[in-house]
């Protein structure tokens, strides 16, 4: 497997594949009913102006999200744009 | 209200025959237009209240078939997914999972999804069609879906599903007639779904079912249901209302749990994946996307651009706010004009019809003045709500918050207590009532809690009257006095803030609050759903604030009127004579080392009514001729009272200190009963009377006692 970095670490603009999430906790589980499941395509659209939170694209729609949650998201730089 | 008790267990478990007016529930993830149907469909035949125990709001309406046939339908809270996270999509599964007494489990669920964003839409859907009930699909937005070069192909959506599946703009109202015909059938099947449970969980899920079934006597396919919600329900919210888990199932359940954690497996999470897998697959199926023509979804971005802008970001949040105020405090004017005539008309024309005594007094001084003086703000806040549904319906509410997050994440507040705390400016009332959007019950209570603070309307007299006493020197320059304002507005918030900051690390500790919300594309409002929401809201209001309203107002009048005092005494003998003088006299051992004796001790507690009524009644017991704050004989009266050994009772200091009294301490009935009637107890509107009103006592103390020390 490519090398993953976190969500939070993601350039703005840039697309990433979601792989891994921490298996508890109701955000986490929230965030997956929202489609970020490991293998879904992804990409950062923008920070709010004081850098946080974050807004991204998947599945063909618009979520924020705090860095501390996108933190523990683990992503893989590329793939195809969301 | 109730729902028609004759449809029985048979109706409910299977296809029914639609013979007697059929119930639906119409579920739909926030932001799907699930508004606009229930209002194209019910028009204002709607009945809208409360889940009782919950302060969720229940709205329930009729629709009328081709042939005229009734149909009822309750309109659920918007939800991302069974698995609640909120107390509005608690409501949602509980409804659904004939949970609540209070509410007859519906017949056939309405589902509505945005077809510009059908996969994770159909999640919610994806849950629903595991109920066992019958389904009618509607595909809301098509014509946007054509936009964004999406062809859904409806006839294999239905044959993959089972379930009749109806393309619609409910804007538009199109769509509405096939969708009537739809629900007016008699022979509507279950949803034929077929997914295949995760291998490792279905043991789990076949025990789980077989104990609802013999234990809380579900039928086969719903106890599936619960079983597979039970299991994704991690956290699952509570609320008031909700019939519990019986202990066998609940046993089985940790069991599980229990064993599959010790594995490390992650079965929520495969449950989840499992369902997107499923939904992928049908997307794959039905869903085309052609050319796009991404000019909607461009136009959505470009204004993002700027209004999330670091710097023109703040600018439009600015000026829409001082749109806002600026609205409240104008077109507010001339209704709130009208209704203070009005009032006093009806007032004298009781006057002249009834003949002088203590029953005229009473109409007219107790419970004219009293509504006419809630009455009055009602103006201010249809036009609060009216922009709170604006802001909602195009979309800018959620940027509003998604810009504010990090500011109101400093105190542990997420940004949506932004707009509820800014509404407060006007009132606190609508703002508290604003609170309803924010999901985490644990902010949206801190929220409420802090949200008086936020100097109101009300307030402004209060300052006005002390400004101009404080200083009367017509020499000083406006900017002194304007000032002094925005001091007093700042020193609000550092109430606000501090207090949230406190709470959050106090009371209401435990995991920092998360914010995952979903940025919806801007639309064009829809005039007449922000309309019939202002229309809703204002109407809450009245029913809310107006019955205990009018009988506080009648209690605060009686302490004024009561004991009588001899005949003829003029109103400020009377005042000092009646029970109200007494109080005032009781508190002055309290409020003397505030800087306050009995006479203002009168007007605190008649402040209750509204604070503003501490003007008028500032202006009875110094027997002052023209009452309004600015006026000079009050003034000068204020400025003339003397304690009982001469000395000056409105220093300077004693203005102060009254000003900070009044930035902090809660005195609004109104207030108390909204915030009662929205945490459903005594306990938090007691304990924002007591935290505001000894920080109040605390804070004139020290400025007072300490400005004396310093020679003031």
């Amino acid at each position: 497997m490519a090398e993953t970095i976190p969500l939070s670490g993601l350039a703005v603009g840039s697309s990433a594949v979601l792989r891994e999430f921490p298996k508890t906790g109701p955000a986490f589980l929230r965030m997956r009913e929202m489609g970020l499941l490991p293998g879904t395509t992804l990409k950062l659209v923008r920070t709010a102006p004081l850098g946080d939170p974050l807004e991204i694209e998947v599945r063909g729609y618009r979520l924020t999200l705090r860095r501390s949650e996108a933190d523990a998201v683990r992503v893989e730089p590329g793939g195809r744009s969301a | 209200m109730s729902l028609p008790s004759h449809l029985g267990e048979t109706a409910r478990n299977s296809p029914a025959p639609a013979r007697h007016t059929p119930t639906y529930a119409l579920v739909g993830n926030p932001n799907c237009g699930k508004s606009t149907l229930f209002n194209a469909l019910t028009g204002l035949k709607q009945k809208v209240g409360n889940y009782p125990g919950v302060t969720v709001e229940k709205k329930v309406g009729t629709a009328y078939s081709q042939h005229g046939q009734p149909i009822t339908i309750v309109d659920l809270p918007g939800a991302y997914s069974l698995a609640a996270r909120s107390p509005d999509e608690a409501v949602t599964r509980d409804v659904l999972l004939g949970r609540r007494s209070d509410t007859t489990a519906p017949d056939r669920i309405l589902c509505i999804v945005d077809a510009t964003n059908l996969e994770r839409n159909l999640y919610l859907v994806h849950q629903i069609m595991d109920l066992g009930r019958p389904v009618i699909l509607v595909l809301n937005m098509m014509d946007l879906a054509a936009k964004a070069g999406l062809q859904i192909s409806i006839d294999r959506l239905e044959k993959e599903l089972g379930i009749p599946v109806i393309p619609c703009e409910a804007s538009q109202g199109k769509g509405l007639i096939e969708l009537k015909v739809a629900m007016s059938r008699s022979d509507l099947p279950l949803p034929r779904h077929s997914w295949t449970i995760p291998a490792p969980i279905a043991p789990a899920v076949s025990e789980l079912q077989a104990s609802l079934v013999d234990h809380s006597r579900k039928s086969a396919l719903s106890a599936r249901a619960e079983a597979l919600l039970l299991l994704t329900d991690q956290d699952s919210v509570r609320v008031a209302g909700s019939t519990p888990l019986d202990g066998r199932t609940l046993g089985i359940l940790h069991t599980w749990q229990k064993r599959w954690e010790s594995e490390g497996m992650d079965w929520a999470g495969s449950l989840v994946s499992s369902r997107y897998e499923a939904i992928g697959r049908l997307c794959a199926e039905v869903v085309r996307a052609g050319s796009s023509d991404r000019s909607a979804a461009n136009v959505s971005d470009r204004i993002d651009e700027v209004v999330t802008h670091p710097v023109w970001g703040w600018a439009i949040l600015g000026v829409i706010m001082v749109a806002l105020f600026f609205s409240i405090f104008t077109f507010a004017e001339y209704p709130m004009t009208w209704i203070d005539d009005h009032v006093a008309s009806l007032s004298d024309w009781v006057k002249g019809v009834m003949s002088e005594g203590d029953l005229r007094d009473l109409i007219t001084d107790g419970a004219i003045a009293g509504v006419g003086g809630v009455v009055v703000f009602l103006p201010q806040i249809l036009i609060l709500f009216f922009f709170i549904g604006l802001l909602e319906s195009t979309g800018y509410m959620a940027r509003a918050a998604f810009i504010m997050d990090r500011l109101m994440s400093k105190v542990g507040l997420n940004g949506k207590s932004f707009i509820p705390l800014l509404s407060s400016h006007a009132c606190a009332i609508p703002g508290i009532m604003a609170t309803r959007t924010i999901e985490d019950p644990k902010d949206r209570l801190v929220t409420i809690l802090v949200a008086p603070l936020m100097s109101c309307s009300a307030r402004l007299p209060v300052y006005l009257l002390m400004i101009a006493a404080l200083v009367p020197n017509d020499r000083v320059p406006v900017m002194t006095k304007v000032g002094i304002m925005f001091g007093l507005y700042g020193i609000g918030y550092l109430g606000v803030f501090g207090f949230a900051w406190l709470f959050k690390r106090t009371l209401f500790k435990g995991r920092p609050p998360v914010m995952i919300m979903e940025l919806p594309p801007y639309r064009m409002p829809r005039m007449r759903d922000v309309l019939l929401h202002m229309v809703e809201r204002g109407g809450l209001f009245l029913k809310r604030a107006g019955t205990l309203i009018l009988a506080i107002s009648i209690l605060l009048w009686f302490l004024a009127a009561y004991p009588k005092s001899h005949d003829g005494a003029t109103p400020q003998e009377q005042m000092t004579h009646s029970f109200a003088g007494k109080a005032g006299h009781a508190l002055e051992p309290l409020i003397k080392p505030l800087g306050f004796d009995w006479q203002i001790g009168i007007g605190l507690v008649a402040s209750f009514a509204a604070r503003e009524v501490f003007v008028s009644t500032m202006g009875v017991v110094f027997n002052a001729q023209d009452t309004g704050e600015e006026s000079t004989p009050l003034r000068q009266a204020l400025l003339a009272a003397k304690w009982p050994d001469g000395r000056q009772l409105f220093t300077p200091l004693t203005c102060v200190s009254l000003m900070l009294f009044y930035v902090f301490a809660m005195q609004c009935i109104s207030t108390i009963v909204i915030v009662k009637r929205e945490t459903n107890s005594w306990r938090w509107p007691l304990f924002q009377l007591g935290y505001m009103t000894s920080t109040a006592w605390i804070v004139s103390f020290l400025v007072y006692q300490g400005g004396r020390a310093l020679g003031f």
